[in-house]
């Protein structure tokens, strides 16, 4: 069970981000610029799966642990600081630019191999940096 | 000026839901968050221990996009002409912002809101607004 649901979870994933065109950094992009002509479609991504996983949520909400785990791993940090807000603004960026953010990143492997190979390497190469810079900071 | 295009209502709802629903089974399941960049990051960090539950995540989701690109080939057309400086610029900026900031549009934006987190939903305004605005400022300001 440790693997199977890490495993089926990411081919659910993979099949609806495929299916929802949001796999398609065009269509991305023709969300995030509304000027000329706007495609609302990624809201509805959104909306979509936020509606699934929230009622799914609820469900499990008052239970002490997952089905298969011995508990949930909910992120420690509760307030907003500094960190998150502009790590958030220089994802956005990013994301506006070419119109990738990580999932649809990873499915260009399939799609666009080209920018697959050259934007995939950049997001590990930025994480890692920012990870080395928290470290030598905390030291 | 301002007109809907391209807009494909059925398979953006149903894709979301599978998305949701695939968010919701490691949720339930295995009690963790299905951030695809606190998957990718942490596979590249140290003294993370379970880099295999990690990476099966991950493989998982490569596997269901060729799965339904098997089925559909032309189901997102090739792009070209997108500078080989722009991919990695893009690339650097979405590594760097999803580590410091914790998550992406899957782990903040469905799991995070989803889940009632503040932070989460203070984090999916900022990066929606910093897209759009980085979007609209180079597909058209840029180059006039």
């Amino acid at each position: 069970m440790p693997y199977i649901i890490p495993a089926l979870s990411g081919l659910l994933f993979g099949v609806g981000l495929t299916i929802s065109g949001m796999v398609d950094p065009d269509k991305v992009l023709a969300f995030l610029d509304p000027v000329g002509a706007w495609d609302p479609s990624l809201a509805l991504v959104m909306g979509a799966a936020l509606a699934v996983f929230a009622a799914v949520n609820a469900l499990v909400a008052k239970r002490a642990k997952p089905l298969f785990a011995p508990t949930f791993h909910r992120p420690a940090s509760r307030t907003i600081d500094r960190a998150l807000l502009a790590g958030a603004a220089v994802f956005g960026i990013g994301w506006g630019l070419a119109g990738y953010c990580p999932g649809p990143g990873l499915a260009a492997l399939v799609f666009n191999p080209r920018e697959a190979a050259l934007f995939l390497p950049a997001v590990v190469l930025g994480g890692w940096w920012v990870d080395r810079r928290l470290r030598a900071a905390r030291n | 000026m301002f007109e809907v295009s391209g807009f494909t209502p059925v398979s953006a709802t149903i894709g979301g839901g599978l998305i949701g629903l695939a968010a919701a089974l490691l949720w339930a399941g295995s009690g963790r968050i299905a951030g695809i960049s606190g998957h990718l990051h942490g596979l590249f960090q140290r003294d993370v221990p379970d880099r295999a539950r990690r990476a099966l995540f991950l493989v998982g989701l490569i596997g269901g996009a060729a799965l339904v690109a098997a089925f559909n080939p032309d189901i997102v057309a090739q792009r070209t002409g997108v500078s080989t400086l722009l991919l990695i610029s893009a690339g650097l900026l979405v590594g760097v912002g999803t580590r410091l900031g914790s998550g992406c549009t899957s782990g903040h934006g469905v799991c995070g809101i989803g889940r009632g987190s503040a932070r989460s939903v203070a984090a999916t305004l900022v990066f929606f607004c910093a897209g759009v605005a980085t979007a609209i400022f180079t597909r058209h300001l840029l180059t006039g």
